[in-house]
């Protein structure tokens, strides 16, 4: 396991979730997984077990909901799905997640330079 | 919003749990098909892809684990599951479990108990009076001397009229009525109120009215009666149309305007009151005249309830200052006199104030039981973790952690507990309203101390299942998860067994337990000293031949002349029988429940402290009256049929009286003034009790009866047996007026010994609580012998083998036990020393420390321990060499 990649950040973990449910609509948890993995271009390596406890949560908190569907290969499978209230959790988060990318970002760079 | 979201749905997930868990296994299954399906697209054989599958994944159990820690309320989850875990154990051993439950059954039960009798009797003792917390009692005092506690109507008045603290003054003062039905009649318990008593106290009566303000004045000019729920009930057969009509109460037609609710039983702790009249019928229903009017007349006691938020002390100094300016307004009657209030559980003229060192000593001695039993369920614990080492040691070897074990542990703790806790309830349901039946009844009163068993009690009771729980557990606990693995991997695989530490805290249990029924002994003894030497004091009457019963005059409504003609044919009659030595009436008979009449006096040529009053009791007694009780004369004479309203006033007085205020001169012929009057002393009596016989002797006169008039007592000197006096009595009451009631006739020695019922129920108690430590305490030294012993076979085995004989070993096993008991002991007559200045107020002309008591705890506590360690000493000697060298 290539030990350079960086490990995936639990609030960012969060919005990534969500971000997938809202692009590709209901999923299982594996093409959750794959569909992060890749996206990063398999930048991210995802401790793939990990990503079910936080689909719990999130489900608990009420953003996702769950239902057990049939998956392309014919087999029982549980669905993921964002809510109405994920949806605006989704928003909420990706405008911050930019406002601190940017402050941060602007702030690593004007470091670099003599004021 | 959204944690109580996340809380619901984590308690629903800790409730359906098997679905939830095969869902689990499913979409994990399903994730690392996928994922192994998608490494063999990429190439890689199936073993392979499954394994990078499964690396990709990370640790499923650990991810498993967290996924179901997320899912519900972890706490709650393994407490449950610790719940269950510890009910297997309990029934895995159903012995120990049992004398465990039982331990603290007994503990716990005894506490909860005592919390029930305290509740019903000192802190809430008035079921339906509203706001009891801010009730307290109030009476008066005196600074010459002690236990004079009533006040006088005008005096309460005034207090009532200036201080600006409280809601309510009651007036509640206790007395015994005569209420005539048909041909017979009857002696009932009733208290003259204040005509706010039903409403201050937030007790409304369920038919009729309670008084009114007009009924506190006038002199016995407003005949009402408010009746019991019981009287109602009974008596009137729950007669619906009751209010407004007549009944005969001490000779006078009186109308019943209420009906108090049911369970109200008035407010004097032990009785329980049938009538209540207004205050205005005093001089009815009290002895000693029309008493409204006059400050210097005593009687009352009563209640105040505080305003909401007003300390005792604040409500205390604002009394003491009204107090003190009618002391200094109306010094002829108010000299040395103060006002105090006291809490409900102190409350000096009810059975409150009696039994509250009683009821002291016996939470102390619960206590210490609790902690016995606690020691003993501790020590059992610890033999049983000594069983369960390798469950232990194997759970700590997979990683449980020692937190989860200590967790575990106490839990178990708490499950026994709980169980106890519930035993408990039921032994303190069952005991609740024992005093009563440990205090003997008075005549026609019914005794009313129950216990309450209200959420006080039970939250109370609930405090003391977990502090139990930690004390006996808590060790226990600790001991067994401080497993040094590898130490006891190897001793397990040895087969030696370690431990010594451990037979350290045990032996440190048993010595507790020693020590602490040893204090308990200690006190039971110290308490049956007492009561010997209460029941060994002389009461300065004889005892033995002596009758006592009453008449009641008044309640019949006998004038002076009328009385005193039927007192004197009614002693004639009986002075004409056979076997009658002499018969005399007195005004009040030795060591009854009511008090005495006190009155201020000057002596001639005394002069009193300037601040003082000298208030001195008295009562008046017949001709004959000294030698019908058997009080000798020390000086001068005794009344005679010639001390009548004609000849000159006269008194006899009693010996410290005349020490006390004629010093060293002979007082017969000398003269004191009361109310008044001057009398002259014509004789001195002989020291003797009044009311009890620990009480403090105390100045005291008589008068003779045919010049002050009333006396309902009746004292008969005779060997007859009480039936056939009664018999007699009865025939000639019948013969001349059935209005009169007769009193019970009964021994002057029963009648002493009812006094001694409280000190009888102490020592009862704590004899009780006392046998059940001693019990306790040897359950637990048997237990650590019989361990020690089955620990140490091998020892006494080789002992055997190399010669020693079963005395040898007989002789070993017990001197452990009884060097551990002596210890105990050592300790125990250090705790006991500083214990039984406790039990100061219950003891007697006893010492607390008193050697014959020390050394009888000591006697028996050996005894016992010699007892416990017997069988297990037997069986040592009884060790099969050969077997045990072999094991």
């Amino acid at each position: 396991m290539p030990a350079e990649k960086p490990d995936v950040l639990h609030g960012s973990l969060v919005l990534m979730v969500l971000r997938t449910l809202d692009t590709l609509g209901p999923l299982h948890g594996w093409g959750i997984a794959r569909r992060i993995e890749q996206t990063s271009g398999d930048a991210l390596e995802l401790n793939q077990g990990s990503l079910y406890p936080a689909l719990l949560r999130l489900e608990q908190l009420g953003w996702i909901t769950s239902e057990w569907g049939v998956s392309d290969n014919n087999r029982r499978a549980k669905f993921y799905a964002l809510t109405r209230a994920g949806k605006k959790q989704l928003a909420a988060e990706t405008e911050n997640w930019e406002r601190i990318s940017g402050i941060i970002g602007r702030f690593l760079r004007s470091s670099g330079e003599p004021s | 919003m959204k944690r109580l979201r996340v809380l619901w749905r984590r308690l629903a997930g800790s409730i359906s749990k098997g679905k939830l868990e095969r869902d689990l296994e499913d979409e994990f299954a399903f994730h690392l098909e996928l994922e192994t399906a998608e490494f063999i697209r990429r190439g890689m054989m199936p073993a392979e892809a499954r394994a990078a599958a499964l690396r990709r994944f990370g640790g499923v159990t650990r991810i498993k684990e967290t996924y179901r820690e997320t899912r519900s309320l972890p706490m709650i989850e393994v407490f449950w599951q610790d719940v269950r875990f510890a009910f297997r154990m309990l029934r895995r051993s159903p012995a120990f479990s049992l004398l465990a439950i039982l331990c603290l059954t007994l503990g716990i039960g005894a506490n909860a108990t005592v919390f029930s009798w305290i509740e019903g009797i000192l802190l809430r003792p008035y079921p339906l009076v509203s706001h009891q917390e801010r009730l307290m009692a109030v009476s008066g005092t005196n600074r010459e001397v002690a236990g004079d506690p009533d006040m006088s109507w005008p005096d309460y008045q005034d207090l009532q009229r200036n201080c600006t603290l409280f809601d309510a003054f009651i007036v509640d003062r206790i007395t015994g009525i005569t209420l005539a039905t048909g041909d017979r009649a009857e002696r009932a318990p009733a208290s003259i109120v204040s005509s706010n008593y039903f409403d201050a106290l937030g007790v409304r009566p369920v038919l009729g009215r309670g008084f009114q303000p007009s009924e506190d004045v006038g002199r016995n000019a407003h005949p009402v009666v408010v009746i019991s729920y019981r009287v109602w009930q009974e008596r009137y057969r729950g007669d619906p149309n009751i209010i407004g009509k007549p009944q005969m109460l001490n000779g006078l037609p009186h109308t019943i305007v209420g009906v108090a609710p049911e369970h109200f039983e008035g407010t004097f702790v032990g009785w329980a009151m049938q009538f209540w009249l207004p205050l205005s019928m005093q001089e009815l229903f009290d002895p000693g005249g029309y008493k409204l009017e006059d400050r210097g007349a005593r009687w009352i006691e009563g209640f105040v309830r505080l305003k909401p938020g007003v300390k005792p002390a604040q409500a205390q100094t604002e009394i003491s200052a009204v107090a003190s300016r009618l002391e200094s307004a109306y010094p002829a009657t108010n000299r040395g006199r103060g006002i105090r209030l006291y809490p409900l559980w102190a409350t000096p003229f009810n059975n409150a104030g009696t039994l509250l060192p009683t009821l002291e000593t016996s939470l102390v001695v619960a206590v210490l039981v609790l902690l016995i039993a606690c020691a003993n369920v501790s020590n059992l614990l610890l033999v049983r973790a000594f069983g369960r080492r390798h469950e232990m040691t194997v759970r700590l070897a997979i990683g449980s952690a020692r937190r989860r074990l200590l967790q575990q542990l106490l839990t178990e703790g708490l499950i026994l507990a709980a169980l106890a806790t519930a035993g408990g309830f039921v032994l303190a349901y069952s005991c609740r309203n024992l005093f009563v039946l440990l205090l003997p009844p008075r005549g026609n009163v019914r005794m009313y101390l129950p216990g309450g068993l209200d959420w006080r009690v039970f939250a109370l009771s609930a405090g003391v299942c977990a502090v139990a729980t930690l004390l006996f557990a808590l060790i226990p606990a600790m001991q067994a998860s401080k497993i040094d693995l590898a130490g006891a991997m190897r001793a397990e695989s040895g087969g030696v067994v370690g431990g010594g530490r451990r037979a350290l805290v045990r032996s440190g249990l048993v010595l507790a337990q020693v020590a602490l029924s040893f204090v308990l002994l200690v006190g039971t003894g110290l308490l049956m000293r007492s009561l010997r030497a209460v029941q060994e004091t002389s009461p300065g009457f004889s005892t033995a031949n002596v009758l006592a019963t009453s008449i009641d005059f008044a309640g019949a409504g006998y004038n002076k002349e009328r009385t005193r003609s039927f007192q004197d044919l009614i002693v004639q009659r009986l002075q004409s029988m056979a076997g009658v030595q002499a018969a005399a009436f007195t005004g009040l008979a030795p060591f009854t429940v009511r008090s005495y009449q006190s009155a201020s006096i000057a002596v001639e040529g005394y002069e009193a402290p300037p601040d003082r009053q000298i208030t001195v009791d008295y009562v008046g007694v017949g001709p004959s009256y000294f030698a019908a009780m058997g009080i000798p004369l020390l000086e001068g004479r005794e009344f005679t049929r010639a001390d009548n309203d004609g000849a000159p006033a006269v008194a006899v007085i009693n010996e410290l009286m005349a020490s006390q205020y004629w010093k060293g001169v002979d007082p017969v012929g000398r003269r004191f003034q009361t109310k008044g009057q001057w009398l002259q002393v014509v004789g001195v009596a002989k020291m003797s009790k009044y009311r009890n016989l620990t009480e403090i002797s105390r100045p005291f006169y008589y008068t003779p009866l045919l010049q002050t008039g009333g006396g309902s007592g009746l004292q008969v000197r005779t060997a007859l047996p009480p039936e056939t006096l009664t018999k007699a009595l009865r025939r000639e009451i019948q013969k001349l007026d059935s209005n009169l009631v007769l009193g019970e006739v009964i021994t002057m020695r029963e009648q002493v010994d009812r006094t001694t019922g409280v000190q009888k129920l102490a020592t009862t108690l704590l004899a009780v609580f006392g046998g059940l430590a001693l019990l306790l305490a040897a359950i637990g030294l048997y237990g650590v012998m019989s361990y020690t012993v089955s620990q140490r076979s091998r020892e006494l085995a080789l002992r055997m083998a190399l010669g020693a004989d079963t005395a040898d070993l007989l002789r070993r096993v017990l001197k452990q036990g009884l060097t551990l008991t002596a210890l105990g002991i050592l300790a125990g007559v250090a705790a006991a020393l500083a214990f039984t200045r406790l039990l100061g107020n219950l003891l007697y002309r006893t010492s607390p420390r008193d050697p014959v008591a020390f050394g009888v705890a000591c006697g028996v506590m050996m005894a016992a321990t010699l007892a416990a360690c017997m069988v297990p000493a037997w069986r040592a000697s009884r060790t099969d060499p050969v077997r045990a060298l072999r094991s």
